[in-house]
């Protein structure tokens, strides 16, 4: 029993901070800031570096890691604030084409959520996967994916479901193909839907956050299911965002600590006054509560832990980024600095996958079933 | 990163539980709390108990990681708390093993592990809390003696104390962190007066010490004389790594509880209730896998824990207040302001928890500093 990284894993993480330093420094951050376009030969790099393959088997040209080790690299995204759909990218490598080695972009969409479907990246996307139902916090059975199918054409506008509207288009979801459950609509199992990017009817949204464009999905077509494991791709999407929070909470520290120990005032560097270096001790435990946490679900896999890691972190990367600002004072509101930059992110990712207010009430929940102790 | 456990340790695990659930049935009733040699008599014997059975020094001598299973399984069971031996057995204890002679080891050790003597800890002062290099106690030379005179306070257990691990100044005029010794007081010596102090809960728990020209032999000082802040470092650090293990399991079994209890008298269909219960869920399962970060480190650390237990108990302490106070939501009115719960209870004790083992300000000063690099400065 051991929650720290192996040297191994170390090692992982310490070469994956190289690559991105190297590959995504300060300058192309700001330059992505002004251009958000994704960079393609940035992805098929990444590609090449096994980040989207990491845990296919070697057999199919992966690198055969596990999930503890994607949320280690993750870690280091989310520190960098890489851009793109890295979470996409890291679910979707051994289900769509050309994915795994960066030569395809995909996008991974949650719809489960009333008229609230958010796509990141819409312009630089591929393909699109939309899942419906499923949710961790769902009452939960163990589900095995079936035979992959290839994606069917593009259906008629007849077919095309309204979010929010999933138990009316039931039929839509074509039980002939044996796909979807029959019953009622989502529920623990859930369901995925492959788009082409020109079919769901898209609402233009302008991003608060530079780095991550987003459009609103109001309607798309659920003529095209996939068989995925859903509950699955959720947990893991959960858990991978947690640990993008994560790294981003852990850079914020070092941001205001550095400030702290350099710039002065009333003679002295800011950080000897107890008003500063409290906030950063905050800052610090959130970090490492979150990093239990998230480390301890990666080898757990199960959805309540991810759930406690994704509210855990959420609140680190919004917090820290706020205290960072704060501590930064009048430089820290500025477009120049990288303060807001990893708030507007944290809180683009505190809506993804897991809402606080429902995953609170899945983790209440589990405290009437469970008198086991932790 | 591994959350199994070695085969070994399973073993471990598994010949524990079964030991406690065939003993924990014979202890005699639990004293009253306000029975002092009769908490003595429980917690004496149930540490005979331990040792009887092959467990009196797991938390010296066993690895990191058993005394983390040691830490879970007792408190699962339910099995009695350290209660009057935590001082011995988790202060005073790991001091001596590490610091004091092999003649001091012999004499003081055995008896803590088997049971047989209490002790209790003098390092506070009226004037010397979280500034503890501040304090004033002197200890004055004369031939084989220190003649001992000043005021100790927030003393635990010092009614049915055998022995103090004591803080005295041994030269005034040096840094002052540099002329403090150690030293094993017997609380039986003359010119020593003990003062219960009643809590914010009620009873007395713990107590002031006045100490009038006590005289303690030079042979009962551990470490050099004049370093007794670094030998005390070393305790405090195993105050701040260990002591709150099985706290974290009860603290989860009693949201859990807490939960139920909420079901049953329908304050459940409170979302923003159930909403504070579920992030509490989340926390103490989060400091629970730190408890096992922490674990690795300590390991690699030579079994003393680092910094990271002043994370640890920061947020702990947090926490633990928070589940009380939610505890009191849950209660309603008439629960929450009634004294002879022992919800009501465990809400007050709480209160103790961001104070007692050095201050959330005083950690927070440790993490910035220590960890972080920042400046010293007030």
């Amino acid at each position: 029993m051991d929650l720290r990284p192996t040297a191994d894993q170390q090692a992982l993480q310490a070469g994956t901070r190289e690559l991105l330093t190297r590959r995504f420094g300060r300058d192309r951050l700001r330059e992505a800031v002004e251009a958000p376009a994704l960079d393609r030969a940035l992805w098929r790099e990444l590609g090449a570096a096994g980040f989207f393959a990491l845990r296919l088997p070697e057999a199919d040209g992966g690198v055969g890691l596990g999930l503890p080790d994607a949320v280690l690299v993750f870690e280091e995204a989310g520190r960098a604030l890489l851009p793109g759909p890295l979470v996409a990218g890291q679910l979707l490598a051994g289900v769509v084409p050309g994915v795994a080695t960066g030569e395809r972009v995909a996008g991974l969409c949650d719809a489960g959520r009333g008229g609230e479907c958010l796509w990141e990246h819409p312009g630089d996307c591929d393909e699109l996967i939309l899942l419906e139902g499923g949710d961790p916090g769902d009452p939960c059975t163990p589900c095995t994916p079936r035979a992959p199918r290839a994606p069917r054409a593009p259906c008629d506008p007849g077919e095309r479901g309204d979010l929010g509207g999933a138990d009316g288009s039931e039929a839509a979801g074509s039980e002939a193909d044996g796909l979807v459950e029959s019953g009622p609509a989502s529920g623990a199992r859930g369901r995925a839907f492959w788009n082409a990017p020109d079919w769901p009817v898209l609402e233009p949204v302008r991003s608060i956050d530079p780095l991550t464009p987003l459009a609103r999905v109001t309607s798309y077509p659920r003529s095209a299911p996939r068989s995925l494991d859903v509950p699955r791709l959720r947990r893991e999407a959960a858990l991978l965002t947690a640990a993008l929070q994560l790294g981003s909470a852990a850079r914020t520290v070092e941001m205001a600590v550095q400030h702290a120990r350099s710039r002065e005032q009333f003679g002295v560097r800011i950080g000897s006054f107890q008003a500063v270096k409290h906030l950063c001790a905050e800052m610090l435990i959130r970090v490492e509560i979150a990093r239990s946490a998230v480390y301890a679900a990666s080898l757990t896999e199960r959805s309540l832990p991810v759930v406690g890691a994704k509210v855990l972190a959420d609140e680190a990367a919004v917090r820290n980024a706020r205290d960072c600002l704060q501590v930064h004072g009048g430089t820290g509101f500025t477009w120049e600095a990288d303060v807001h930059l990893h708030l507007k992110r944290a809180w683009c990712r505190v809506e993804q996958w897991q809402s606080g207010g429902k995953a609170e009430e899945a983790l209440a929940e589990a405290l009437l079933a469970d008198d086991v102790g932790v | 990163m591994d959350l199994t456990y070695a085969p070994e340790e399973e073993e471990f695990r598994a010949r524990l539980r079964e030991w406690l659930a065939k003993t924990l049935p014979d202890l005699p009733a639990r004293p009253d709390p306000l029975d002092w040699p009769g908490r003595r008599a429980y917690d004496l014997g149930w540490q005979r108990r331990l040792y009887d059975a092959g467990y009196g020094a797991v938390h010296w001598d066993a690895s990191p990681t058993r005394r983390l299973i040691f830490l879970e399984e007792t408190e699962r069971a339910g099995a009695p708390y350290v209660g009057a031996n935590f001082v011995g057995l988790l202060h005073a204890g790991p001091t001596i093993a590490a610091e004091g002679t092999d003649e001091q080891r012999a004499r003081w050790l055995p008896p803590v592990v088997r049971g047989d003597e209490v002790w209790c800890q003098g390092f506070s002062e009226p004037e010397a809390g979280s500034d503890l290099a501040a304090l004033r106690t002197r200890a004055v030379r004369d031939g084989d003696d220190y003649v001992v005179t000043g005021q100790k306070v927030w003393t635990s257990h010092a009614e049915i104390a055998d022995w103090c691990e004591l803080l005295v100044r041994t030269d005034p005029e040096a840094h002052r962190h540099r002329g403090i010794s150690w030293l094993a007081m017997p609380m039986d010596a003359p010119g020593i007066t003990v003062r219960p102090l009643r809590t914010l809960v009620g009873p007395a728990e713990f107590a002031e010490v006045f100490l009038d020209e006590v005289r303690v032999p030079v042979a009962n000082r551990v470490g050099a004389e004049h370093d007794g802040w670094r030998v005390t470092m070393v305790t405090l650090s195993f105050e701040r790594g260990t002591a709150f293990v099985g706290e974290v399991v009860a603290c989860r079994r009693t949201l859990g509880g807490l939960a139920r209890a909420a079901r049953a008298n329908g304050r459940w269909d409170d979302p923003v209730l159930r909403r504070r219960l579920g992030r509490l869920n989340a926390e103490f399962t989060a400091l629970w896998r730190l408890i096992q970060r922490n674990v690795g480190a300590a390991r690699d650390a030579g079994g003393v824990p680092d910094a990271g237990g002043s994370v640890f108990k920061l947020r702990y302490s947090q926490v633990r207040q928070e589940l009380y106070d939610a505890a009191a939501e849950v209660l309603g009115p008439c629960g929450a302001l009634d004294a002879d719960q022992q919800w009501t209870a465990d809400r007050l004790s709480s209160l103790s928890y961001t104070i007692a083992a050095g201050t959330s300000q005083i950690q927070r000063d440790i993490i910035a500093e220590r960890i972080l690099g920042l400046p010293k400065g007030r």
